[in-house]
């Protein structure tokens, strides 16, 4: 009976380990674009400012780059999909 | 295509109408994929990561749009609070369809990688980096609109 009893404590465990590692992993994957974004971003405004009149192939360039980036975050997500139990 | 700056669109929403139209052109193949190897759970998470995948970037063309027009420093705030919002709905709309039990999560994670990383590899070969044309590149339909306005 308690060998039951721990068993399925330990499965419940596990389940809740791999919510967390889940969690975790998704959490940890978005840092990684965000910053990539930030920095696209930021590249970009300073283009727009100093050459106003490149503003549309600059933001072509950022539009393209910031859903490059995301794509990193994407992996993230579908592992986290994956892995929810 | 269309020619973003003749049809009166800003770069990045005639970018992203090309891509969802692209992303419908590819659809049927995704579908047959999701259809065959998981069933009916196959061809609707094929079908959501299809449609995530597209209204992404509408709605990240359409936040950058907007934020444009305010001020140059509420396009920075604007990109990255779109990021996490996006995602964030993006995970919603996913964990509810998983809790309803519809969701094949292998079909789901191969269309949705495969079709974003794919479409914007492919529309990168469509997009002119040039002052006197930015955003997509023009055709021979668009310049002669042009030419005849």
């Amino acid at each position: 009976m308690l060998n039951v009893l721990a068993q399925t404590a330990a499965g419940e465990m596990l389940e809740g380990l791999k919510a967390i590692g889940a969690g975790l992993g998704y959490g940890l994957a978005a840092i990684g674009p965000g910053v990539g974004i930030g920095t696209v971003v930021g590249n970009a405004i300073s283009a727009m400012a100093r050459q106003p009149e490149s503003a549309g192939m600059v933001r072509t360039t950022m539009f393209l780059g910031i859903a490059f980036t995301e794509a990193l975050a994407l992996i993230g997500f579908v592992v986290f999909i994956l892995l929810l139990p | 295509m269309n020619d973003g700056m003749t049809s009166g669109l800003t770069t990045e929403t005639a970018i992203a109408r090309d891509l969802t139209k692209r992303a419908v052109w590819v659809a049927p193949a995704f579908l047959l994929v999701g259809i065959i190897g998981w069933g009916l759970d196959g061809l609707l998470s094929a079908a959501l990561a299809l449609v995530l995948v597209a209204l992404n970037f509408r709605l990240g063309a359409a936040i950058i749009t907007r934020a444009a027009q305010i001020s140059i420093n509420a396009l920075y705030g604007a990109v990255l609070g779109g990021y996490v919002a996006r995602l964030a709905l993006m995970t919603v709309v996913v964990l509810g369809v998983k809790a309803v039990g519809l969701l094949a999560t292998v079909p789901f994670a191969i269309t949705l990688l495969v079709t974003h990383l794919g479409l914007l590899a492919w529309e990168s070969k469509h997009v002119a980096m040039t002052l006197a044309a930015p955003g997509l590149k023009p055709t021979n339909r668009s310049l002669q609109e042009k030419r005849s306005t």
